[in-house]
This record gives C-alpha cells, sequence and structure tokens, in this order.
C-alpha cells in the first residue's frame, strides 16, 4: 500500500518542516512532545513539534485498566493536582484471588509481593490521562494532529529515518482515487519519534529495517479486553483494586484479569491472555465473558449496565524484550518499544519516563545542531534511570508466569518477597507469540457458554458501544501477504484461530458461492488492537493504519 | 462581478459514530468523555459555501467570502476550527455555557446577520443531536428572508438562488431571490477532508468573539425537557396462524384495537 504510485496523476507531495515529528499522540508521544517543549523554554531557545495521532481525537485509541504509579508525572508536572490532572481516585485496597471454577482464595496482603501493593498509587482512565496531556501539549505551543496516520516513513539518501509520510485519503476499495482524494503529506524532521504502542505497524517496519531485535528476545504479547460497567452503589467501593489469576484460563496460559472501582459508580473490568497460548481454539473474549460469571467477580456487576467495551495488545516482555532503541534518525519509546513492566501491570509511568529521557536526548542532539543520527544518550540514560532498575527487578516475571501458574506464583514469589528482588539469574522468552500455536488437530475445542445480554455479550454488540467506525469506501486495512494462506493454512491446520483471537468479530470464514469456506475480513469493526498481527501463525496478516480519524471513539477508557 | 458573502451556521454535537446513553442520573443524553465534532448537515453547508466561492473565482465572475459562525460553550471553537481548515476565511464564536434552544439561536444568528449583513444563510437541515429542524426556518421568519430548505441541489444566478428541495413526494424546485436562507440536506455534496496544510492555515485566520449580552439576545429557553428515556428494549416477534389469532392478538396483547 505505498502512496508513491499516485505521485504521477497527483505530483509530489507537499511537505512540511518540524525539528521533531513524533507519530502517537498517546502517553509516551505527548509526554516527548511537551518535555521538548519545556526544555526549550528552560533555555530560552525554540523547537518545532508536532504529533500524529490516527485517532479522531486525543484520547479515541486509548484504552488501559489502569493504575498508575505518579512517580513520572511528577517528573514530568511538578504540579500535576494543580494543573488538574485527573488522578482523582487514589488506591484504598488491594486484592489479590486465585480462582477456581467456583471459589475465589484471596492472598493474605502480607504474602503480597511489592509489585502487588499499589499504596500511594492511583486509579486512573488511560484516555482521560491522555487528553489531558494533549491541552497541557497544546499549551506549550506543540502541534498536535489528531485524525492523521503517519502511513509511510521517510528515509534519506543515508538511509536514516527523515520523517514520515500521512496516509492518502478518499481511495476507494478499489484502490483507485474517489472524488475526495487527498495526497498524504511529507513531514521532514531531525529526528521522528515513535511512540505507536504495543507493535505500532511503522515499529514493526524499523524493526526489520534496522535489525533492532538482533540482540534481545522476541516481543511477547498479552491481549487486554476491557469492559467499562455503571453498577449500583452498595456494591461499589472506589478505589478498590482487584486482580486475579487461574480460572478461566488454564494453567498454562499466561493471564490474569483486573477489577478496579473508579470514580462515578463505575467499574473498569478486564482479562488479560498472554498471546503465547498454544490452543488454537482459544478465544481471549470469550474467556473474558465466562470470566465474568465467576460467583465473586458478578457480585460486583449485578444490577450494573455495561457501558463502553475496548481491547489492545499489551507488549508483557520487559527488560529482555526490549529492542535497541535508537536508530540513525529516530527512537522509540513507551509500548512501541515494550517499557511495560508485568510484573506491577502497569506501563504508563514506563511510557512517560522513557519518553522523558528521549526527550532530553532529543533536545541535546539538536541544540548541538546535530540531526539524523543516532541518539546514542538516550539508551544510556535508561541504563542508569530508576525504570531501568525497576524493569531489572521484574525482568524474569512473565518467564516464570510463561511455566505455569503455579511454577510462576511461586518464583515470582521467591523472587520479590524473599529474595527482595535481587536475583542473580536472567531467564529468556524464548519463543515468538506466533510459533506456540499447536494444530488444531492436536487440541480440544473449547465449549464457551452462550453470551446472555445482560452479563455476557457477544462480539459484535461489543463492538457497536466501542463507538469504532471506519470510512465506508476505503482498501482493508488487514492485508495479507500471500490471499491463498488462510484457506490453504491457517483453516486446515489450526481450525480458523483470527475468527477466534480477533476481538472485534473482523475474521469470519464463511461459505463462498464454490462451495468451500473463505476468509471473509470486516476490517470496519477493527478496533485497532493488533493482535491478529502478532498471532498469525505464518505471520501472513500485516497491520497497516486506515485512514486516520477511523477506528474506536473510546470514551474514558 | 458579483461578490457575495455567505454565512454558514455550524453546531457542535455529538460525533455521529458514537452510541448514545442516558446519564446515570436520568437527565439528559451522558456527554461527559464522549467524542464531540460538528454536525454533519454543517460540513454539508461549510463546503457548500466554499463551492460557491471556488465557482465564482473560477469563472472569474467574482468572489465570495465565507464567515462560519457557532453559537455555545468555548469548545465550539475547535468546530470553527474544522471549518476554517475546509476553507472559510473568517469564523464567529457566540460563547454561551447556557442552553441554546433553536428560537435562541435564531435570534442570535439574527442579531449576527445585521452586523454582517450577507447575502446568503447556508444552516444544516437539523442538528443530530435534537434533530429539531427548527432554526433555518425560525431565522427566516424572524428576518423575513425566503427561505429554501433540505436543499439537494443550488445554483445561483443573479441576485437570485434556484434550489432542488427533497421533500416527501420527490424532489421541487424553487426560486428565491437574494439575500435568503438556505438549509442543507445530505445529497447536496461530499464534504472535503481538511488538509494537513490547510489545517496549520486556519489557526491564523481570523476568530471573533462575541457574548449574548453583547448582542442584546433573550436566550432564555422556552421548552422545558420533562424525561428523557432509552427506547423499549425490541421484543422479539411471533408468528401467528390465522387472521383471528391475529385480531385476538392485537386486541387482547397489543391493545391496538
Amino acid at each position: 500500500m505505498s502512496p508513491t504510485p499516485f505521485t504521477e496523476q497527483y505530483g509530489q507531495r507537499e511537505s512540511m518542516e518540524y525539528d521533531v515529528v513524533i507519530v502517537g499522540g498517546g502517553p509516551a508521544g505527548l509526554t516527548a512532545a511537551i518535555h521538548l517543549k519545556q526544555l526549550a523554554q528552560q533555555k530560552g531557545t525554540e523547537i518545532s513539534v508536532c504529533v500524529l495521532e490516527k485517532g479522531s481525537e486525543i484520547g479515541a485509541h486509548i484504552v488501559s485498566g489502569a493504575v498508575m504509579d505518579p512517580r513520572a508525572l511528577s517528573e514530568l508536572f511538578a504540579d500535576w493536582k494543580e494543573r488538574g490532572a485527573p488522578l482523582e481516585t487514589p488506591v484504598t485496597e488491594d486484592r489479590f484471588l486465585f480462582l477456581t471454577s467456583q471459589r475465589a482464595y484471596q492472598v493474605p496482603n502480607w504474602m503480597l509481593p511489592a509489585t502487588f501493593k499499589n499504596h500511594g498509587n492511583y486509579l486512573i482512565s488511560l484516555a482521560n490521562v491522555v487528553r489531558w496531556l494533549g491541552r497541557q501539549a497544546e499549551a506549550l505551543g506543540v502541534e498536535i494532529f489528531p485524525g492523521f496516520a503517519a502511513a509511510e516513513i521517510l528515509y534519506g539518501d543515508d538511509g536514516a529515518v527523515k520523517g514520515v509520510a500521512t496516509g492518502n485519503l478518499g481511495i476507494g476499495r478499489d484502490g483507485k482515487p474517489s472524488e475526495q482524494f487527498q495526497l498524504g503529506m511529507e513531514l521532514h524532521a531531525k529526528y521522528t519519534l515513535f511512540c505507536e504502542g504495543a507493535r505500532g505497524h511503522l515499529g514493526r517496519q524499523l524493526q526489520e529495517k534496522y535489525q533492532l531485535n538482533a540482540h534481545s528476545d522476541p516481543q511477547v504479547y498479552g491481549l487486554g479486553i476491557k469492559e467499562l460497567w455503571e453498577v449500583p452503589a452498595a456494591q461499589h467501593q472506589p478505589g478498590l483494586v482487584i486482580h486475579t489469576a487461574g480460572w478461566p484460563l488454564e494453567h498454562t496460559t499466561y493471564g490474569g484479569s483486573f477489577l478496579y472501582h473508579m470514580a462515578n459508580q463505575q467499574i473498569a473490568i478486564g482479562l488479560v491472555v498472554g498471546l503465547g497460548y498454544e490452543n488454537p481454539y482459544l478465544s481471549p473474549f470469550e474467556e473474558f465473558q465466562r470470566y465474568k460469571t465467576h460467583p465473586a467477580i458478578r457480585a460486583f456487576l449485578a444490577g450494573g449496565k455495561r457501558i463502553s467495551y475496548g481491547a489492545r495488545a499489551i507488549a508483557a516482555g520487559g527488560l529482555m524484550s526490549l529492542p535497541q532503541l535508537a536508530f540513525p534518525g529516530g527512537a522509540l519509546a513507551g509500548c512501541e518499544a515494550g517499557f511495560l513492566n508485568a510484573a506491577r501491570i502497569k506501563g504508563s509511568h514506563a511510557a512517560i519516563k522513557s519518553a522523558m529521557l528521549l526527550a532530553v536526548a532529543t533536545f541535546e542532539a539538536i541544540a548541538n545542531g546535530r540531526q539524523a543520527d543516532v541518539l546514542e544518550d538516550y539508551p544510556q540514560a535508561f541504563k542508569r534511570s530508576w525504570l531501568y532498575q525497576e524493569l531489572h527487578r521484574a525482568r524474569n516475571f512473565k518467564q516464570w508466569m510463561s511455566k505455569g501458574l503455579a511454577l510462576g506464583t511461586v518464583m515470582t514469589g521467591l523472587e520479590h518477597t524473599l529474595l527482595g528482588g535481587r536475583v542473580p539469574w536472567t531467564l529468556h522468552h524464548r519463543h515468538a507469540d506466533h510459533t506456540c500455536l499447536k494444530p488444531a488437530s492436536h487440541c480440544k475445542p473449547i465449549d464457551y457458554p452462550k453470551p446472555d445480554g445482560k452479563l455476557t455479550f457477544d462480539r459484535l454488540s461489543s463492538v457497536f458501544i466501542s463507538n469504532t467506525h471506519h470510512a465506508e469506501n476505503q482498501p482493508a486495512h488487514l492485508t495479507l501477504k500471500d490471499p491463498t494462506v488462510p484457506s490453504n493454512v491457517n483453516l486446515p491446520r489450526y481450525a480458523g484461530p483470527e475468527a477466534r483471537y480477533c476481538p472485534a468479530a473482523v475474521y469470519e470464514f464463511v461459505i463462498g458461492s464454490d462451495g468451500e469456506q473463505h476468509l471473509q475480513i470486516n476490517a470496519q469493526n477493527c478496533v485497532h488492537c493488533k493482535t491478529c498481527d502478532i498471532k498469525d501463525p505464518t505471520q501472513n496478516i500485516v497491520w497497516i493504519t486506515p485512514e486516520g480519524g477511523g477506528g474506536p471513539n473510546y470514551p474514558n477508557m | 462581478m458579483s461578490n457575495l458573502r455567505i454565512l454558514v451556521a455550524t453546531k457542535r454535537v455529538v460525533d455521529y459514530a458514537v452510541k448514545i446513553r442516558v446519564n446515570a442520573a436520568g437527565s439528559a443524553v451522558e456527554t461527559a468523555n464522549v467524542k464531540h465534532s460538528m454536525n454533519p448537515f454543517d460540513e454539508i453547508g461549510t463546503e457548500q459555501a466554499i463551492q460557491i466561492k471556488e465557482a465564482l473565482v473560477k469563472a472569474k465572475t467574482g468572489t465570495a467570502e465565507v464567515i462560519v459562525v457557532s453559537c455555545g460553550p468555548a469548545k465550539s471553537q475547535e468546530t470553527l476550527r474544522t471549518a476554517l481548515a475546509m476553507g472559510a476565511d473568517r469564523a464567529i464564536h457566540v460563547e454561551s455555557d447556557e442552553e441554546l434552544q433553536p428560537l435562541a439561536v435564531a435570534k442570535l444568528l439574527k442579531a449576527i446577520v445585521e452586523k454582517e449583513k450577507p447575502d446568503m444563510v447556508i444552516l444544516g437541515k437539523q442538528a443530530i443531536d435534537d434533530d429539531s429542524n427548527q432554526t433555518g426556518q425560525m431565522l427566516a421568519g424572524l428576518l423575513n428572508w425566503p427561505q429554501a430548505t433540505f436543499a439537494s441541489k443550488v445554483e445561483l444566478g443573479d441576485k437570485l438562488m434556484t434550489v432542488t428541495r427533497e421533500v416527501d413526494g420527490g424532489v421541487e424546485t424553487v426560486k428565491a431571490p437574494l439575500p435568503a436562507i438556505l438549509t442543507t440536506d445530505l445529497r447536496l455534496n461530499v464534504p472535503r477532508y481538511a488538509s494537513l496544510p490547510n489545517i496549520m492555515k486556519a489557526k491564523k485566520k481570523p476568530l471573533a468573539k462575541f457574548t449574548v449580552a453583547d448582542l442584546g439576545v433573550d436566550i432564555k429557553p422556552r421548552l422545558q425537557t420533562l424525561k428523557i428515556a432509552e427506547p423499549p428494549k425490541r421484543q422479539g416477534g411471533k408468528l401467528v396462524e390465522s387472521v383471528d389469532d391475529l385480531v385476538d392478538k392485537l386486541k387482547n396483547e397489543a391493545k391496538v384495537l
């Protein structure tokens, strides 16, 4: 889907110049932008910064649990409270439960590792925090362009990144320009910072081009599926944080749930399923739906109403999966690189901190007259930072948990409580998620209960309340390297896992006029979670960005 | 040479892609944290004004000044910036945090019309939040101007507009002398995307602010919302065996006979 074929008809693209172009208006991207402006203000200089965001507005594509550690935000804005940052619900109580199909066993608080203790942290809607960050950024003079997707990386003759181009607008489903056609624009920068979140589509291209993960473990992911519920006041306890492990997931499948009591009688509830699962019949969406039926969980939702739904992949590999962070002309920050701390189930503070470190390195390079080279200071500053210390202590978490719930629990407890987080051993992620699927013939189908429409729901009614919308007349943004693979490989060997792992019913196998099953791609349902790009066994599905402004319109998710 | 001044009225509403729900208090539609954007019919109105200007410039018969106005809270300025980015020349924001019903908006627009003296006022046929379909008509009444509503096609002549209207029975063509009111329907045009350079340029275009007091208008609501509720859940359909069965059900279950 390269835009360059249109230049013969429509001429060269226009371009705009900035000191720094940032791809992604999430916590990392906005923090980098803010900090660059703060540094310029301190030094009495100017720096031009723009942020491209594919969502229709800042916050539209943000979905997260979430409990935030305010440490990094306090470094960005010491006066965040006075500025009205929406961190209004302090955590009042932590509970950790191991679930079986009927029972719940609570871990006594004294036994909980520090990573699961949230005193001093806040329950937040990350989307609202991001919207607030957007306002701070605009007040500092950052140019933010929501509704514009960065579709293409631009390289100089020396092979360094020199910027990005926005996608062409108004291309029909057949790939031909419609009446509304508008050529994309080029944005040139001294440095381009990529902050697309987990499994960014441009990040994937950068990894290939510069071999960024040549010396790190493969990144591994979870799929987080979340709902917001409004519940009666009687069963609502603001500040209560509950995490569970165990049922409904098998002990060999990494994952767990969160249940957070937010403000306004709302509950944020979700399940994270590790995408290294082996059984192609597993459906993360349906695991989440049946999780809600557990007696200890449904009690919180009784009499309540589901008001929002969303899903997003989570980069959970931690320190060992971090790629090389800087390359000629650019760098990665936030979940794009994979700074999330899976042991603490937190990534927003890591996104903010990593972005601040990157902003410092970028600002200093530009102040010294540099451009389009490697920001070596950034990875070095990261190694000296508290974020590195924190990720280093947690570096084995997912690897232990991937060996099974029992062993993982014991070893995590050992590492973090008895050994105080200082252990001499380092485990590695040996397998990328997409290589872990076993053939369907070796696995048992899972009998999921049907949705009841009150507590549990189907995919379509869920996508409905994510306010997902894509302009009708555009090519499908879920591309296949080889269109024959779904019918020749995915269906016979793996029983069509895409129809199960996608939380938005994008992929459907339907019987065609020839009596055979074919893959139908309902691209307009896509919530941009990136699971298909991660989990397709032959990596045949490549997610690229649709026209800017499309996708979910999450409220306070 | 004709030089037209076109005033386009726009409203910031809940985005059409959002699935609305009633708020927890049961008093209104939930708007907190919900995406808002320009009313789609107003986008069509803005596009039409710009197309009129472009046609005049291309035919070298004159030009048009496109002024876009919005009445509402501070965030209405985002809507105005979108219109400026599409190609409007300048913007007017009538700022108010109060509830503005169609009659109040029509009176505010009348005050703006008296200041700016446009040749045409273009409005969307209705806003997608209240579906009132009144403001354009009321404005025409207050100004005593001709109105052509539900426009699906507009042609401008010498101080005259010929408008094809979408009506229940089909289409109807009317002629109206300028100055006149036009309200847009869906088929009038397809609004253009605002390009990045135009979004940048829009920041420098003039945006004037007025308060309701500046315009001396009484905006007190005349309508009071008594109740707001979601539509009842759809019941499953039932198959009937015979006409007698149908009549019986209509009489005794649906109670409509």
